[in-house]
């Protein structure tokens, strides 16, 4: 039998990821006395929050309000169904083009660069640069959400394709069938559920972004809901949170119905 | 060692040279030349990563032979790519240890799949293949012994012995001048092994189909195949009928023979 000093170390140190979980917690300090946070601060939030709240009581339901929240709750359900819609459309083939293992080096090289730079900002940037470029209103908040479901979609999407079992893909090919079949018969299948799990995902994300673009001019609830803040109307502000809570939770009923019918 | 396979008068497949090698100087096959008869069964026998697997993906180019010739009925499979390459493939079917089917469509689409080559892909997406290949998917069900109503259940829903039909049925579907097997029974129990070469013996005996089988089960081999070719090395050391292959053959192609009983 060996001496206990000759076996080797059971547990063995891992100083690299010691040293990275080390240097994280350095960081989290230095940022934190640096960016003037204190326990004082946030204690005197919690007032003027409770303030705020106060204020928003009751909600406010005036017809004409009541009118003017829908007409842009319809219109941010819009952008969010339009931008799926085509950003999906789009991602399908962005996405097979990324994957690794079904395209040429170049095209997946171009693919991913695309993707890269609609991943690079945040949707309401590029709202701002739509606003700008085709004027205020819907279709900039359509434009810039199409980018950001090109960005997440066909990033996922891609991942999804390279991890497909590649001996059914095999077989198919195997009996002859041109490319376009073997995407049809042997990559689909295997990918379609995942793929409408993302789309379900996207859709969810586009619809609240879509309350958002509305801020910089980009169409939808986010104008009134900007407006409602800086005059004070915290019983509007308090209904459209509340319309958007409301849209949103029904929407995650139905998308776990969607998810299941696609299984 | 070719002395006990007599000359065959007009093969179905010829690989002359064939030679693979995968890291340039260390050949998995060392210029196999070999003639398949257009009729029977013919198992190829040896231990594993001795090229067995490569030969019989060489045939169809699933993987690409460094060098060498592979004639089906006189036209080179080596020598041809892209559209050429494909035609050629619809005329050859094959048979997977995985069975590889497309876990999540149904038999029936599986089973259809043989005839990718044939339609377009509107159609394929559509899944609107011809009428008369739809009878002959179900006539085929009925062949390999899993009954038409199986046509709508979800391939992951079967056992390894009713997936491995659905592919036999898949290559038939192809209507192909050379069927391949490889290692068809490795991943299914003893008695459903020998229900699928039965079934697969039987095919190529009613359809007139020659069957190339790569299988490990010397005794299957023996019971199923006209001819048996044992390699080992990725060199053929034994070619001749089951009833010439003996101990001293088997000791060659697996080395020892302690494993014999």
């Amino acid at each position: 039998m060996t001496t206990r000093s000759a076996r080797p170390e059971a547990f063995p140190v891992d100083w690299p990821k010691r040293l990275a979980w080390i240097a994280l917690a350095v960081y989290v300090v230095y940022a934190l006395s640096t960016l003037d946070v204190s326990l004082d601060r946030i204690l005197r939030g919690f007032s003027q929050a409770a303030t705020l709240f106060g204020r928003m009581f009751p909600p406010n339901v005036a017809p004409d309000k009541v009118e003017l929240i829908t007409t842009g709750m319809l219109e941010s359900l819009q952008i969010a169904v339009l931008a799926t819609f085509f950003g999906v459309l789009l991602s399908l083939p962005l996405g097979f083009a990324a994957a690794r293992n079904l395209s040429p080096v170049w095209l997946a090289g171009a693919a991913r660069g695309i993707i890269a730079i609609c991943r690079s900002f945040h949707p309401v940037i590029v709202a701002i640069l739509f606003v700008k470029a085709v004027g205020f209103g819907a279709l900039a908040g359509i434009l810039a959400l199409i980018v950001a479901t090109m960005g997440f979609v066909s990033k996922l999407f891609a991942e999804v394709v390279e991890e497909l079992n590649a001996k059914q893909v095999e077989a198919v090919r195997a009996t002859g069938a041109p490319f376009f079949n073997v995407l049809i018969i042997a990559v689909m299948p295997q990918v379609m559920a995942r793929f409408v799990g993302l789309t379900v995902y996207q859709f969810d994300s586009n619809l609240r972004n879509s309350t958002m673009v509305g801020i910089v001019g980009g169409g939808g609830i986010g104008a009134p809901l900007f407006t409602a803040y800086q005059r004070f109307d915290f019983d509007v502000v308090l209904t459209i949170l509340l319309v958007i809570i409301a849209l949103i939770m029904m929407f995650e009923m139905v998308s776990a119905r969607i998810r299941r019918v696609f299984q | 060692m070719n002395v006990m396979h007599p000359a065959i008068a007009e093969p179905v497949l010829s690989l002359r040279g064939l030679r693979k090698e995968y890291r340039p100087g260390q050949p998995v096959l060392k210029d196999i030349s070999l003639d398949f008869a257009p009729r029977g069964v013919t198992a190829i026998i040896g231990p594993s990563g001795t090229g067995k697997s490569t030969l019989i993906r060489c045939i169809n180019r699933l993987v690409d032979p460094t060098a060498g010739d592979i004639l089906l009925k006189g036209e080179n499979l080596a020598r041809i790519q892209g559209a050429a390459l494909r035609m050629a493939r619809r005329r050859i079917g094959m048979v997977f240890q995985e069975y590889n089917l497309v876990e999540r469509l149904s038999v029936m689409e599986n089973v259809l799949s043989g005839r990718l080559g044939y339609v377009s892909p509107w159609r394929a997406f559509l899944r609107k293949f011809p009428v008369e290949d739809v009878e002959r998917a179900y006539d085929l069900l009925d062949a390999v012994g899993l009954g038409q109503d199986f046509a709508n259940r979800r391939a992951d829903k079967l056992s390894g012995g009713q997936r491995q039909r659905v592919g036999i049925a898949r290559a038939i579907m192809q209507e192909p001048a050379l069927l391949l097997a490889d290692e068809p029974t490795s991943s299914l129990d003893p008695k459903t092994s020998v229900e699928i070469m039965e079934l697969m013996a039987e095919i190529s005996g009613t359809r007139g189909i020659p069957i190339i089988i790569n299988i490990h089960n010397v005794d299957l081999a023996r019971r199923y195949a006209a001819r048996i070719i044992g390699m080992t090395g990725g060199d053929v050391v034994f070619d001749g009928p089951p009833e010439a292959l003996e101990r001293s053959h088997l000791a060659m192609i697996y080395g020892g023979e302690g494993w014999q009983e």
